[in-house]
């Protein structure tokens, strides 16, 4: 009585995808499949239908068109003659410029936080713990609009420059601290300057390989190089070198005051400020979390054994927990990256032209081509997102465990 | 969720819900309201007030239009709509009618396909300046931070002017007039710009309005006006009618105080005519013959509705100006009723 239960192979009738549990989820994948199509069809057809009806169309003609505004950041050459597809571009450089920043900035004061949590030092890590509670349980708005209004509320204007006596004075005769953003020295390239930039490009290169032939030599030998030190070296004499025998052609350009605002000199405004520093600590609250969650994961085990192998602490987290506790930290990570980006779209409450405040703010209400504005938005955060998504799940790829 | 999925959400969800265009009036009575768009909270000419009922300058033109067609100004469903969503909510048909200080531009009246029924408040962009600044005209401005309200034409004009006088200036993009007002205040920006009477309404609330001057040139032309779809004439040439009804009502003396007695024994056959007294106005409206009666009894005339709302005697302050009867020197001058 052993052969009984086996079925026919080979035999499939079309009864089979209702009565057989092999195939009877494929049929409800089908037919639900079929719906979702339907269903957006519906929608497809019935908004086209309704804009035919009402004499609308939907065009990206506007995209070729000057847009008419003017944008107070902008990377990239622009005016108002510009088309507005050229103003989306401004518009989409700064979000990704303040997604970036922000996304580095977070990482650093998150790492930071969630180690500094785990410390063993009541004070430190008590203190972190009431920097996490307090930034992420107040949402990012409130965050990046108390910052801009304490920017503006608290900083002087530059009128406060002006005069004889003025009221306030620039930060060691370089930096000056406005209502309307910080203006800091920034450098002017010179003929020549291109040796000193190719210069240090290359002293990284080299930094990069004493470091490799160090962990080598360690390795093969166990000889043991010091290697801070070095790398400094490495990376600034021969750049200092050359700046000086090229006669120096890399000079700074100092803001000063001219007309009603600072001119020279690099801007960096309020509004990126206020965002940056919103995002940052908002976020970095979050990693702060997923950082101490991370190590937390890795079972005291492996520190007690690395520490009987004659480790330091130092390297012990170096060498043992880090390494391993990444493969925890990284998945939650992307999402934070991800979360940043899109939160950098809270720019036009406090007047930073990203790209929801131009091609879904101003140009879609100087357009009224709503529909085609926001399609295109959410093409691009879309876009912008799986691209974040896929860069770090290749990095997560490369720090998993190897399994062999 | 993201902000621009959320606004795609809404605007896909409007259009859908947006039925037949043609044939306004009769989706109306049907429903037994009008379906307003007004401003979100803009003091003067749209807010609700202490007990949730909307009053204002553009919800009056609401009331006025409901009580043509259901001789009940209190027939309106007043739906706030932002300067980025009162398009969308016109063009898919949730609402009827948009009374929203809305300019009229060319490419609005054109490409957007709607319709401005006319102008009831004539407006023009300024400047204000601190007096400390030294500044006494707009041309002295030259790479001046300027507080701008973002999504509105006062943005186009101000880089138009400034381009065409050749000067530079660096925008600081805010979303409401109370943000431009504090930023301007903090001294974050140099001058503030928006149309003359919302400079002067916001002056006036200042601690010191004196320390503060409005520079002479006024850089564009601001008809605000309400608006309606393209397509259904009909429809627009009821609200067009209603909206001259309130004016020429001004012109004629008719009051919300005196309407009853001048339909009773009108000697003037233009007030006659407007009243439903004599001739079939009303008729060819698709509307009863007291339509514009009840108009003027439900808010009063253009010139009670202005002084109530925001003329001399209230906080907002403004004088007639440009708004005056063209008998008057202004450029109010309604059409013959007949």
């Amino acid at each position: 009585m052993t052969t009984l239960s086996d079925p026919q192979q080979g035999s499939f009738r079309l009864s089979m995808l209702l009565n057989d549990t092999r195939y009877r989820s494929y049929t409800f994948q089908f037919v639900a499949l079929l719906l979702l199509i339907a269903l957006m069809a519906f929608l497809g057809i019935n908004l086209m239908r309704n804009l035919a009806e009402a004499g609308l169309n939907i065009s990206y003609g506007f995209l070729g068109v000057p847009a008419g505004y003017d944008i107070n950041q902008s990377l990239i050459d622009y005016s108002s003659q510009d088309s507005n597809l050229r103003a989306a571009m401004v518009g989409i450089i700064n979000t990704l410029l303040v997604a970036f920043l922000a996304c580095v900035t977070a990482t650093i004061l998150g790492v930071l936080a969630g180690v500094a949590r785990l410390s063993k030092n009541w004070l430190v890590s008590k203190l972190m713990a009431v920097y996490v509670e307090i930034f992420r349980n107040i949402p990012v708005l409130i965050w990046i609009l108390m910052i801009y209004t304490l920017m503006t509320a608290v900083l002087p204007s530059p009128s406060a420059f002006r005069g004889d006596d003025p009221a306030s004075s620039m930060f060691l005769g370089a930096f000056a601290f406005t209502n309307r953003g910080v203006y800091i020295p920034w450098p002017v390239w010179g003929p020549g300057s291109m040796f000193v930039v190719a210069t240090f490009v290359l002293s990284i290169i080299a930094a990069i390989a004493y470091r490799r032939y160090a962990v080598k030599l360690l390795f093969d030998t166990g000889k043991l190089l010091p290697r801070a030190w070095p790398t400094a070296a490495i990376l600034i004499l021969p750049t200092l070198l050359a700046f000086f025998i090229l006669g120096r052609p890399v000079s700074l350009d100092y803001p000063a005051l001219a007309g009603f605002n600072f001119g020279g000199g690099l801007q960096i405004g309020a509004p990126l400020i206020a965002l940056w520093l919103a995002l940052s600590v908002y976020t970095g609250a979050f990693i702060a979390e997923n950082v101490r969650a991370g190590i937390q994961a890795i079972s005291r085990g492996q520190t007690e054994a690395a520490s009987s192998l004659g480790l330091r602490p130092k390297r012990v987290m170096n060498l043992v927990v880090l390494p391993q506790a990444l493969r925890v930290i990284i998945p939650p990570l992307i999402s934070q990256y991800l979360n940043i980006t899109k939160n950098s779209s809270l720019a036009i409450a406090v007047g930073y032209a990203d790209i929801t405040a131009t091609l879904g703010g101003i140009t879609l209400n100087q357009t009224g081509r709503a529909i085609e504005c926001v399609l295109l938005l959410m093409l691009f955060y879309l876009t912008i997102s799986l691209s974040i998504s896929a860069i770090m799940n290749v990095y997560n790829t490369s720090v998993s465990l190897k399994e062999r | 969720m993201n902000k621009s999925v959320f606004f795609g959400a809404l605007t896909v969800a409007g259009v859908l819900a947006g039925a037949s265009v043609a044939a306004t009036l009769d989706d109306v009575k049907a429903r037994g309201n009008l379906n307003c768009g007004v401003a979100t909270g803009l003091a003067g000419f749209a807010a609700p007030n202490s007990n949730g009922e909307w009053e204002g300058f553009d919800v009056a033109v609401c009331r006025a239009v409901a009580a043509a067609i259901f001789n009940d100004p209190q027939a309106v469903e007043f739906i706030p709509t932002t300067g980025k969503t009162r398009f969308t909510a016109l063009a898919s048909g949730e609402i009827d009618f948009l009374a929203r200080n809305t300019t009229w531009t060319f490419s609005r009246d054109v490409d957007l396909k709607f319709d401005f029924v006319g102008v009831n408040y004539y407006d023009g962009q300024g400047f204000m300046v601190p007096k400390a600044l030294g500044v006494s005209s707009a041309k002295e401005l030259d790479g001046a931070t300027v507080c701008i309200q973002t999504g509105t034409t006062t943005e186009l004009n101000l880089a138009d002017y400034f381009r065409n006088n050749n000067i530079s200036y660096e925008p600081v993009p805010v979303e409401t007039n109370a943000e431009g007002q504090q930023q301007y205040l903090a001294g974050a920006c140099d001058t503030y710009t928006t149309d003359a009477s919302g400079l002067a309404a916001t002056r006036a609330t200042f601690e010191n309005p004196g320390d503060h001057v409005i520079l002479p040139e006024i850089i564009s032309k601001e008809p605000l006006g309400p608006l309606v779809r393209h397509g259904d004439n009909d429809w627009g040439d009821l609200t067009r009618w209603v909206l001259n009804a309130l004016i020429a009502a001004e012109e004629l003396g008719v009051t919300s105080a005196n309407v009853e007695e001048m339909a009773s024994n009108a000697t003037n056959p233009e007030i006659a005519r407007l009243l439903g007294t004599e001739g079939t106005l009303g008729e060819m409206l698709g509307l009863e013959a007291d339509w514009a009666k009840n108009a003027i009894a439900a808010e009063g005339n253009y010139g009670e509705i202005f002084a109530k709302n925001i003329g001399e005697e209230t906080p907002i302050g403004l004088s007639r100006g440009l708004n005056a009867q063209w008998t008057d020197g202004g450029l109010l001058y309604a059409p013959p009723v007949r």
